[in-house]
């Protein structure tokens, strides 16, 4: 029986609202994603729990689409991020030498570049779809999954059991899959956590900017975008996107802190 | 009679342990130890590790290493409990009573303050002496410890100093604030047997010298038997004998000293060498890329099969990257290695499949050389089913036997690499080697990290394993003993260069050069008396010099 933490717990808990509002939102949310139901700005009544957004649309509908679509983006984009940056960071950490420069010093080369900026080039060019903010994101950040799955897999690529490996002949897919990844597992799990966040708060800035999702799918940058203006008249519907977000971030963060510590002691091996 | 200076009563220590998975729990390491010490005297600790011999010399400054708790029991030093005294008091008492020499000086100086500066620090600061009379003090030291240029050495940067050097500036450190008592643990572990031999003879002298009691903490009964007047043998956090250092070494009373005594005893007749070695490595010149100095020159060496060549040599002679060069981790800048009648290609990537699986390798460091998330039955199982094809059942079956084979049994497949101890490790990286059926295993150093009983374990298996298999082993170390105990031919490196090569017993055979003559030498002997008789018999410096 694993026993799990307060705050761990308390963090699973809110991750798992949220996920499940975002998967289940057809089902959840009481109006449509884009269905006018009432006023401009109505406060919040019986009807519409947390009021109606800049025309007249339900908002806490919006809040629940929007949440599926951010999650699903920053979940899509995490993915790709990792899956790209570790395979690459690994390969240039067990082949070393040129091949290891070489892609070291391309990688430099893109961060050097400020990623929103980045982001707001292509996007200005790209076509603004879903498809091309996940393309977009995962690539962007990719770059620093690449630096940390490096750094931890050069430590691990001189222990004497990958040389060992090595003096077997196993080939390279072997020595990254079987030898250093079950050993780079828990810096990457944790990075894994606080690189989603990451890309909630990036695809909602983009959103806010107008470069992201795009009017009428609701996305939780978009909603602040959308009723900003209504913050001078003392209205609240640009602030529960912002709570959305920093509770989702909140949450994430505790599971991931959790899963560090376990994965360390598990079976007493190294971090 | 005179109270003793140390006397330990019902000394217990315990810890708290965090088991993966499991609840913590506090067990306890020392299980009442009692003895005394007097001015002047020396008294030894020894034991395998976990015995707790550094927690007890630790204890004697009041103190408890990282989680380590005084759980019980009396210590007292000049007449007063210190296990009861205060913080204030057991300040005053560290580093001007009791004083501490550390394993590794290399890792206990501060490498960004000169030497001086760290040696005179608790002679200051407990305010026995005046910066000018520690500095004194701190030179005649120097000077009794046969540092070279006591004036100046002082001002050194730790790094500016060899390792032996280092471990004497320590053992100035310590004595530098005039203490009635030092720990010394594991003093010369470290270092290499030809510096061991200075180091240790200038501990002796220092002590004797400034009249200090000491506690002399080892593993290796042979180096503890030359400097101290009693011994007390530990196992497992309680005493197993006491007695003087002539009575311990000739007549040993316990069953367990006795075994320690008694080891390194193997005796291997050396067979004779066939007409075509299994490798022959001839003329390899090797340097690292990127620097401009060769660390092999011009080596060549047979080994024949079912035959063991060992390579003997100081930190430093270039042993191990020989080992790499014929592995292929290294090409070589010039020489070639035929092994089995094929011409072995320099570069590892570019040998065939049944080249890498008759040359394996077995590691110094077992805790490194297992990955620590596969089991062993992955660990053994990999060579099997990766040189063989072998799945299933069919696998399941062979890693039986090879665990049967490394006297492990049943059990040990779904273990991971952390459950094992130090020599069981050591025996499934053996496995793991013999599972390819290699024609040469290489082994580096792989007895070095273990306590003397396992470690002779280790060697019987090996010499039980070549008759059986009739595998060739290339055997480096430093440790000369290991080398009588197992080798057919021997190599003797010393700044990679091959200085005496032949079978064991024209190697081991008189007349010598002056180098193997020192190393030979400088092997400590089980009896007493042996480090003044070599060193007033030595022909050449050691290195460390």
């Amino acid at each position: 029986m694993i026993r799990i933490p307060p705050a761990a717990l308390i963090g699973l808990f809110f991750t798992s609202v949220f996920f499940f509002c975002a998967i289940f939102a057809p089902w959840i949310a009481p109006y449509g994603m884009a269905e006018v139901v009432g006023d401009v700005w109505e406060p919040s009544s019986a009807e519409f729990k947390l009021g109606t957004d800049s025309i007249g649309r339900d908002l806490l509908s919006r809040m629940i689409w929007g949440g599926r679509t951010t999650i699903f983006i920053a979940t899509a984009a995490t993915i790709l991020s990792f899956t790209t940056g570790a395979v690459l960071g690994f390969f240039a950490a067990v082949s070393g030498g040129w091949v290891d420069q070489a892609l070291s010093r391309f990688i430099d080369l893109i961060m050097s570049i400020p990623s929103l900026i980045f982001a707001l080039v292509v996007l200005s060019v790209l076509p603004t779809t879903v498809f091309t903010l996940i393309i977009l994101m995962g690539l962007l950040d990719s770059t620093r999954v690449f630096r940390l799955a490096r750094a931890v897999a050069v430590d691990i690529t001189v222990m004497d059991y990958v040389e060992a490996a090595r003096l077997r002949g196993e080939k390279i897919g072997w020595i990254i899959f079987r030898e250093t990844l079950p050993n780079a597992l828990s810096p990457l799990v944790a990075e894994m956590g606080l690189r989603f966040i990451f890309m909630v708060l990036f695809v909602s800035t983009l959103s806010f900017l107008g470069l992201g999702v795009q009017p009428p799918q609701a996305d939780w940058g978009g909603i602040v975008k959308e009723n900003k203006e209504g913050i001078n008249y003392g209205i609240q519907a640009a602030l529960y996107p912002a709570y959305a977000i920093a509770a989702l971030c909140i949450s994430i963060n505790l599971v991931a802190d959790w899963i560090l510590s376990r994965t360390t002691s598990l079976k007493g091996g190294r971090g | 009679m005179s109270e003793p200076l140390l006397k330990v009563r019902g000394l217990k220590i315990g810890a708290t342990i965090y088991p993966p998975g499991e609840k913590s729990r506090d067990i306890e390491i020392v299980h009442g130890v009692d003895f005394d010490l007097e001015t002047g005297k020396v008294l030894g600790l020894i034991g395998e590790s976990g015995a707790g011999k550094s927690t007890i010399g630790l204890a004697a400054m009041a103190y408890g290493r990282g989680g380590v708790e005084l759980t019980g029991g009396e210590v007292w030093v000049n007449g007063r409990d210190i296990l009861q005294s205060g913080m204030p008091d057991k300040r005053r008492l560290r580093g001007a009573e009791v004083t501490y020499v550390s394993q590794s000086a290399a890792a206990s100086f501060n490498p960004a303050k000169r030497i001086m500066e760290q040696v005179t620090e608790a002679a200051i600061g407990q305010g026995k002496f005046s910066r000018k009379d520690a500095e004194e003090r701190a030179i005649a030291l120097f000077d009794k410890l046969g540092l070279p240029d006591p004036e100046n050495i002082g001002a050194r940067y730790p790094h500016q100093v060899s390792g032996g050097q280092l471990q004497r500036c320590m053992t100035a450190l310590a004595l530098c604030p005039q203490p009635d008592l030092v720990v010394f643990d594991e003093p010369t572990t470290a270092l290499d047997v030809t510096t061991q031999i200075d180091v240790l003879k200038a501990i002796k002298d220092a002590i004797r010298d400034t009249g200090v009691a000491a506690l002399y903490i080892t593993h290796d009964l042979a180096v503890v038997a030359q400097v101290s007047d009693h011994i007390m043998v530990l196992q497992q956090g309680a005493m197993v004998e006491y007695g003087t250092t002539d009575q311990i070494i000739n007549a040993p009373r316990e069953d367990y000293t006795q075994a320690l005594v008694s080891v390194r005893s193997i005796k291997h007749i050396e067979k004779a060498p066939t007409d075509t070695p299994i490798l022959k490595v001839a003329g390899i010149t090797a340097r690292y890329p990127g620097t401009n100095f060769d660390v092999l020159q011009d080596i060549s060496v047979d080994i024949h099969a079912g035959q063991t060549l060992a390579v003997v040599g100081e930190s430093g002679s270039g042993k191990s990257t020989l080992a790499r060069v014929i592995t292929g981790l290294l090409p070589p800048s010039s020489g070639a290695i035929t092994f089995d009648g094929r011409d072995l290609t320099p570069d590892l990537a570019t040998r065939p499949l049944d080249d890498l699986r008759e040359l394996q390798m077995i590691y110094q460091m077992a805790d490194t050389a297992m990955n620590p998330r596969q089991t062993v039955g992955t660990i053994i199982g990999r060579p099997l089913e990766f040189y063989f094809g072998l799945k299933g059942a069919e696998k399941q079956t062979r890693i039986q036997e090879l665990l049967d084979e490394i006297e492990l049994g049943e059990g040990f497949q779904d273990r991971y690499p952390a459950e094992l101890s130090g020599g069981q490790k050591q025996r499934v990286c053996i496995a793991r080697a013999l599972a390819a059926k290699p024609k040469l295993i290489i082994c580096d150093e792989v007895t070095s990290a273990l306590d003397p009983l396992v470690a002779d374990g280790i060697l019987k298996l090996l010499l039980k394993l070549q008759k059986v298999e009739d595998v060739a082993y290339l055997f480096i170390t430093h440790d000369l003993a290991t080398v009588k105990a197992i080798a057919d031919s021997i190599a003797v490196m010393y700044q990679g260069k091959v200085v005496r090569y032949g079978p064991k017993s024209q190697v081991l055979s008189p007349p010598f050069d002056d180098y193997t003559d020192l190393l030979l030498s400088s092997v400590p002997e089980m009896r007493l008396g042996w480090l003044e008789e070599v060193i007033a018999n030595r022909k050449m410096e050691s290195a460390g010099n």
